[in-house]
């Protein structure tokens, strides 16, 4: 049995990477939320945005968190296009038809990705790279505590957004309520697009807070969003609060999973914990009967 | 205010509305009386814009607006509150109202605000709630309140004594004839004839699609057909 000196720098690596998952998983959930879309791209998108923070880094010497005020912007309008001129025209409103366009989205964004940049990965280089902060005696990297930090306040963001703003309500309204949000005159389409463009926003976020600490190939984002649908489904289709609470957790369970069964079999407490979730309370654990 | 002639409109190939011709002057009640499943419904659902038409005109303030969006005709301050309230559940009563006035400036909302929760002070002691746990009657409520929130200046109501106990049903219309005393037009669409013919100043019957009868609500009462078919009078 290792002893707490070892388990909490554990724990809190868990909870630096938990943060990371919940930012990708609230993109999914507010995707899935207001538009019933299972977004397949997902994984896609985040390694588009992983690929332009890269290169503005390489190629014009920008900082990974100068470009939080670039890539963001720049993946919210991708999301916004892809809803309005793609997703939803492809899909003719039936749920089938979005779930296999946003999955042949993904399939052409990352072969097209492998031609153009081939399968090699890469990461940048920061002054900051390897520096470490010192917390309750463990050593983390500066890198994952910023990305702790950046996370929480996004996702404190995203929820003021959504609670305080007439465009949250108007979210929150179509969601639940079609028919009521068109009376009051709420252009759905809209809505829904600026609805899938914050999602993936999220996504910018995450790729600027992300590739200081790590790397971006093609394939970077089947890791990624495996992980954020098991977040989605275990915090509760939907919840950003899940969604946020479920990230944690399977940072945490993954790097304990990592400690006391190696790190080959360290995911297997997610799906552990997912598996027991779903038998005690199949809606999630902030999920809503549907 | 409103005028509507020869409107047709459907659902896949069934037609549903076969030629309407309607009216309705500025400070009216007028009520659209008819049995189940006749085209009321659908007849507001084109009028607001959410149902397309297949002919005919809708014009509104002297304006074409068939073919409109939704939130063009929302823009125009014609209001559907729709059967069915469809209130958004999962938000406070609070924010159902603000989204009332989601395509009004922000300047006027604390002062449509105030009017609404006048006209139906149970809202204010909700203004909090989630809008799914309140009563059938309080939904009824926010639902039109939602409505007002538009600032309208004719107003469908389709259906507002669905559900309610005969108690609130009264409480109601009082409330709708209070709504038109301080200047607002409406249009009344219901199954209750009797009290809908005491608040309206006219009255049109629909049949199958059609305007069967139509007149002053205190001569259209007495008609022997409309007693025979809808008040079970002799």
């Amino acid at each position: 049995m290792p002893d707490l000196a070892i388990i909490i720098p554990s724990v809190l690596n868990g909870l630096t990477t938990g943060a990371l998952y919940a930012l990708v998983a609230l993109g999914l959930t507010l995707i899935y939320g207001v538009l019933h879309i299972i977004n397949f791209a997902h994984g896609a998108l985040l390694m588009v945005g992983l690929y332009a923070v890269y290169f503005l880094n390489v190629q014009l010497g920008i900082d990974p968190y100068v470009a939080l005020f670039i890539v963001p912007p720049l993946m919210f309008a991708l999301g916004y296009a892809l809803q309005r001129g793609i997703i939803g025209k492809a899909s003719h409103g039936r749920d089938e038809n979005i779930l296999l366009v946003t999955l042949g989205l993904s399939i052409v964004i990352e072969n097209l990705s492998l031609f153009v940049f081939k399968s090699d990965t890469r990461a940048i280089d920061t002054p900051y790279s390897f520096e470490v902060v010192e917390f309750l005696g463990a050593f983390l990297p500066l890198p994952k505590v910023i990305a702790f930090a950046g996370a929480l306040v996004t996702a404190a963001l995203l929820w003021l957004l959504m609670s305080r703003t007439d465009l949250g309500k108007a979210i929150r309204a179509l969601a639940k309520e079609p028919k009521g949000a068109k009376l009051v005159g709420i252009n759905a389409e809209h809505v829904f697009a600026m609805s899938f463009g914050l999602g993936i926003a999220c996504l910018g976020v995450a790729a600027c807070l992300l590739l200081p600490s790590y790397y971006v190939s093609p394939q970077v984002g089947h890791g990624f969003v495996l992980i954020a649908f098991t977040i989605v489904v275990l915090g509760g289709m939907g919840s950003f609060v899940g969604a946020l609470i479920g990230g944690l957790i399977i940072g945490v369970v993954e790097a304990l999973g990592g400690l006391f069964l190696g790190e080959s079999l360290g995911q297997i407490g997610i799906f552990l914990i997912f598996i027991l979730v779903l038998i005690s309370r199949p809606t999630g654990l902030l999920g809503h009967k549907v | 205010m409103l005028e509507v002639k020869g409107l047709r409109s459907g659902y896949g190939s069934v037609e549903v509305l076969r030629g309407i011709d309607l009216d309705i002057q500025a400070g009216e009640i007028v009520a659209l009386l008819g049995s189940n499943g006749v085209g009321k419904t659908t007849f507001a659902s084109v009028v607001s814009g959410l149902i397309k038409a297949w002919s005919g005109t809708i014009r509104f303030k002297d304006e074409e607006i068939r073919g409109l969006s939704e939130q063009a005709i929302v823009d125009r301050g014609l209001i559907h509150v729709p059967e069915g309230r469809h209130i958004f559940p999962n938000l406070s009563v609070r924010e159902n109202l603000e989204l009332g006035a989601y395509r009004r400036g922000k300047a006027n909302r604390t002062r449509n605000l105030d009017h609404v929760f006048g006209v139906f002070p149970r809202l204010r002691e909700r203004f909090a709630q989630k809008a799914g746990t309140l009563s059938g009657g309080e939904q009824q409520m926010l639902a039109i309140g939602r409505g007002m929130m538009a600032e309208p200046q004719l107003l469908i109501l389709d259906e507002p004594s669905i559900g309610l106990s005969p108690l609130l049903v009264e409480e109601m219309f009082e409330l709708i004839e209070q709504l038109n005393r301080d200047g607002l037009t409406i249009l009344l669409v219901e199954q209750n004839v009797l009290q809908s013919m005491e608040i309206a100043s006219r009255a049109f019957v629909m049949e199958n699609g059609e305007i069967r009868l139509s007149g002053q609500a205190s001569v259209l009462i007495d008609d022997p057909e409309l007693q025979r078919s809808y008040l079970g009078l002799a």
